[in-house]
C-alpha cells in the first residue's frame, strides 16, 4: 500500500477524466489521475468532432498548439433510403472566423496533448495502471483504489469515476447500475486514408474547412441509429451505431452495417481508393436525461459517459464529459477550501451545479427523446425516410403526369403507410419530445 | 554495485510506414518504444541489483522525447534516468554515439560512483547494428560479452561474474572480471510490471538532463553527423520474397506421397535425376 494520501483520485483519462484533473491541478489540489491505457488517448475512441467552448473554459489558448484537423464551415443532415439520400445542408462563411466553434480531431493525438496540459499544471499521471475496485470503508464510505500493479493500493478523499460508459468501477460497487442496452449505442468506426487534395476536391472543402455529414435512414435497417462522416485532414472518419438491444433483436452485424453504409451510392465516391488504416468500436450513452445515475456519494462522484452524460440528439458527448469534469473539480476544490469532508452531502454540490448548467438543461430537454426514438424506431429509421425520398422523386422527376396527380401520389404514399392519425401522433409525439 | 543501462528509444516498427517515393522510413507520428532488445538487458539489471543490491542508472542519447522512454525505464524499477540531449549529438552514426554514451558513462561514474557492469541490448531494431555495445566497452576499456543468455553467478568480493553466452552451435560458459560491459540476447527473460512505488516515483521523477557540455564532451567533432565516418548512400525497400506457401491436399494420400508428387510437378527434372540416381545403387 501507498502510505501517501491524494486530495483526489481521478479514474480515466478520456475527456472527462482530463478536464477534471486539469481543474484540480490548477486549483492546487494534490491529485493522481490513472489510466489503462499506454497514454492518455490510446484506448479512446469518439468520430470525433470537439467543441471549442467547452475546450476554452479549460486551456484558453488551446489553439495554439493543439492537434486540430480542421474547422467545420459545413453541416449536411442526410436521410437516406437505399439508393438516394435527400439532404439539408448548411454552409457558412461565417465559420470561416478567427476562432472556430468546432473542429474535427483525432483522439489519439487530442488526448495525447490533453494530457500533456494536465501533466503541466501539476497533476501526477500514472498510464498502464487499471484500477480494479473502489476502497470502502466500514461504512461505505468511498476512501481510495486498488490497481493491478504490486502495492497498488492509494487513498484519497475523494475518488473521481471518468472510467467511460461502461465503467465496471462504479457498477461493480454498486453506485449505480449497469447501463441497459436500450440506453447504449455500439458504433464502428473505420478511418479512410486519402491524400488532402482529394479530400478537399471531394468534400468541396478549401485549407483547413471541414464538414460533417450525420445520416439516418434505410443504412440502421430499421433499427434507431446513425451514420456519420467526418472529413479530417488526411482521413475521412466514418461509422454507424444502433442501439444495442436493436442489435440484440434484429441479430444484424455492426461490421455490415458498416459494410452497407460504405457501399451506398452516397458514400461510397467519397472514400473510393482509400486506405483503411484503423477500425474502432464504441459505446455511446444514449439513455438521456432519464438514464442518469445517481452522480455522488460518499467519497465520489461521476463524470462523462460513465454518467451516461451525453445528448444523443445533437451528438454531443465530449463537451459534457469535459464540462461534467470541470464542474466536479470545482465543487471538490469548494468543498476542500472550506476544509470539509466529501461527504454524500457535501459534494451534492457539484449535482447542483451541473442543473445549473447546459449540460443538465440540455438533457433535460430531451428527456423524452430516447423512448419516442426506440417506440417508433421502424417508422423512424425505414417508413418515413423511404417516403421522403419518394416524395422527392416524384417531385423532380419529369414525367407528363400532372403537379397536382404527383402531390396527391406522395400524400396517399404517406396516408397508406402511416394513417392520418398516425403521422399527426408522431408529429405531435416529436414536437413534444422536441420542446 | 552500480550498473548502467543504455537504452534506446526506437519507433515503432509494427507501425512504421516507408515513404513509397523517396523509401526512407516515415518517423512522423508513428510512436516510439524502448527498443525490445534493451528491455532484456535492463530486466537482466535490475534483477541483479535486486538479487545483490546497489544501484541502476537507465542511459539514453537522443532527443528531449526520449524523456519517455526513460521515465518507462524508471516505472519497470530503475532507480535513475540520465538523458542525453544536444542537437550536436544529431546524425550520429555508431562511432559517433559509442564516443557520445562512453563519454556520459565516465561522468555517470564521476556523479554517481563508478558503474561495475554496462548493459545494452544484442542491438536495436531500427539500426540492427549490434555494435554499440561493444563499441562502448572499447572505449571504456571494459571487458566484454556479447549475446549473454543468462548470467549465472556474480561475486562482488572476487569481482568476477560468471554468464552464459550463446555462440553458433552451442552455449559457452565465460567467467570474467568486473567492471565488464554485457550485451543481452533477445528472449532470455521477461520485463517486470513495476509496482506502484516504482511507477509513482517514475511519474513524478525528473530526468536526468545533459548537454554534450554537461556529459564532459571535449571534441565536439566527434560528435553526432560531423563525428560519423558512415555515409548513408541510398535508402530502398527489399523486395518482397516471390516465393508463396502452397495448400497441399492430403484428403486422398498420405502425407509424405502427396508432399512429392507436389515437389515433383514443380521440379520434373528432379524426378528423372533421383530415378538415375537410385538406378545406380
Amino acid at each position: 500500500m501507498i502510505e501517501e494520501k491524494f486530495d483526489a483520485i481521478v479514474v480515466g483519462a478520456g475527456m472527462a477524466g482530463n478536464a477534471a484533473t486539469l481543474t484540480l491541478a490548477q486549483r492546487g489540489l494534490k491529485v493522481l489521475q490513472l489510466e489503462r491505457g499506454e497514454y492518455s488517448g490510446s484506448k479512446n475512441v469518439q468520430g470525433a468532432i470537439l467543441y471549442a467552448d467547452m475546450l476554452e473554459k479549460l486551456v484558453p489558448d488551446f489553439r495554439e498548439d493543439a492537434p486540430l484537423e480542421r474547422h467545420l464551415v459545413e453541416q449536411r443532415f442526410w436521410m437516406m433510403d437505399d439508393n438516394s439520400h435527400v439532404g439539408l445542408h448548411y454552409r457558412s462563411e461565417e465559420f470561416n472566423e478567427e476562432k472556430p466553434n468546432r473542429y474535427t480531431i483525432i483522439r489519439a493525438q487530442f488526448d495525447k496533448w490533453f494530457s500533456s496540459k494536465v501533466k503541466e499544471a501539476g497533476a501526477t499521471v500514472l498510464c498502464e495502471t487499471t484500477v480494479t475496485e473502489l476502497i470502502q470503508d466500514a461504512y461505505g464510505r468511498v476512501i481510495g483504489v486498488r490497481t493491478d500493479r504490486a502495492g497498488g493500493q492509494i487513498h484519497a478523499d475523494v475518488v473521481v469515476l471518468a472510467e467511460g460508459v461502461n465503467g465496471l468501477l462504479g457498477t461493480r460497487a454498486e453506485l449505480r447500475p449497469r447501463p441497459k442496452p436500450e440506453n447504449v449505442a455500439l458504433a464502428v468506426k473505420e478511418m479512410h486514408f486519402l491524400p488532402r487534395e482529394t479530400i478537399e476536391a471531394r468534400f468541396n472543402l478549401k485549407g483547413d474547412e471541414g464538414v460533417v455529414i450525420e445520416a439516418a435512414g434505410t443504412i440502421s435497417r430499421g433499427m434507431t441509429g446513425m451514420g456519420f462522416i467526418y472529413a479530417n485532414k488526411e482521413c475521412v472518419s466514418l461509422g454507424i451505431g444502433c442501439l444495442v438491444s436493436d442489435f440484440q433483436k434484429t441479430g444484424e452485424t455492426p461490421y455490415g452495417l458498416l459494410e452497407r453504409f460504405k457501399s451506398h451510392p452516397s458514400v461510397a465516391p467519397l472514400i473510393e481508393g482509400s486506405e483503411v488504416k484503423e477500425y474502432a468500436a464504441h459505446l455511446i450513452p444514449e439513455g438521456g436525461f432519464k438514464a442518469i445515475p445517481q452522480l455522488y456519494g460518499e467519497g465520489w462522484v461521476v463524470v462523462g459517459d460513465a454518467a451516461q452524460l451525453n445528448n444523443a440528439i445533437h451528438r454531443e458527448g465530449s463537451n459534457l464529459a469535459m464540462t461534467s469534469g470541470r464542474i466536479a473539480a470545482e465543487a471538490i476544490f469548494q468543498i476542500k477550501s472550506r476544509r470539509e469532508p466529501m461527504t454524500a452531502k457535501n459534494l451534492a454540490l457539484y449535482k447542483a451545479m451541473l442543473d445549473e448548467s447546459f449540460v443538465m438543461k440540455d438533457m433535460k430537454k430531451y428527456k423524452d427523446m430516447p423512448a419516442l426514438m426506440h417506440i417508433n424506431s421502424q417508422n423512424f429509421f425505414l417508413t418515413y425516410p423511404q417516403l421522403v425520398s419518394k416524395a422527392m422523386q416524384n417531385f423532380v422527376r419529369v414525367d407528363g403526369t400532372p403537379k397536382v396527380e404527383k402531390e396527391k401520389r406522395s400524400l396517399r404514399a404517406f396516408v397508406e403507410a402511416r394513417s392520418w392519425l398516425g403521422l399527426f401522433g408522431d408529429a405531435f409525439r416529436i414536437a413534444r419530445a422536441w420542446r | 554495485m552500480h550498473i548502467v543501462v543504455c537504452i534506446k528509444q526506437v519507433p515503432d516498427s509494427a507501425q512504421i510506414r516507408v515513404h513509397p517515393v523517396t523509401n526512407t522510413i516515415m518517423r512522423q507520428g508513428v510512436p516510439t518504444i524502448i527498443n525490445p532488445y534493451d528491455l532484456f538487458a535492463l530486466e537482466a539489471a535490475l534483477a541483479l541489483r535486486d538479487q545483490h543490491g546497489g544501484e541502476v542508472t537507465v542511459l539514453t542519447m537522443g532527443p528531449p522525447s526520449a524523456a519517455d522512454s526513460l521515465r518507462k525505464a524508471l516505472t519497470f524499477g530503475a532507480d535513475r534516468a540520465v538523458l542525453l540531449t544536444d542537437r550536436f549529438f544529431a546524425g550520429a552514426d555508431t562511432l559517433a554515439t559509442t564516443y557520445a554514451l562512453a563519454t556520459a558513462i565516465r561522468k555517470i561514474g564521476e556523479t554517481f560512483g563508478a558503474p561495475d557492469l554496462v548493459f545494452t541490448g544484442k542491438q536495436t531494431i531500427d539500426g540492427d547494428t549490434a555494435q554499440v555495445g561493444p563499441g562502448v566497452a572499447k572505449r571504456l576499456g571494459l571487458l566484454q560479452l556479447t549475446y549473454v543468455a543468462k548470467i549465472s553467478a556474480l561475486d562482488l568480493d572476487n569481482k568476477t561474474i560468471e554468464a552464459e553466452r550463446r555462440s553458433e552451435g552451442g552455449v559457452q560458459i565465460l567467467q570474467t572480471r568486473l567492471p565488464c560491459l554485457i550485451t543481452m540476447l533477445e528472449a532470455t527473460n521477461e520485463i517486470r510490471r513495476g509496482g506502484m512505488a516504482d511507477a509513482l516515483r517514475a511519474a513524478r521523477a525528473e530526468v536526468v538532463t545533459w548537454s554534450a557540455k554537461d556529459a564532459g564532451v571535449e571534441d565536439i567533432t566527434k560528435c553526432g553527423l560531423r563525428g560519423s565516418p558512415t555515409i548513408v548512400k541510398r535508402v530502398f525497400a527489399p523486395q518482397a520474397r516471390a516465393e508463396k506457401a502452397t495448400m497441399v491436399d492430403f484428403s486422398d494420400t498420405p502425407p509424405a506421397d502427396a508432399l512429392i508428387a507436389e515437389l515433383f510437378k514443380r521440379q520434373p527434372k528432379l524426378e528423372t535425376e533421383l530415378a538415375t540416381l537410385a538406378r545406380g545403387y
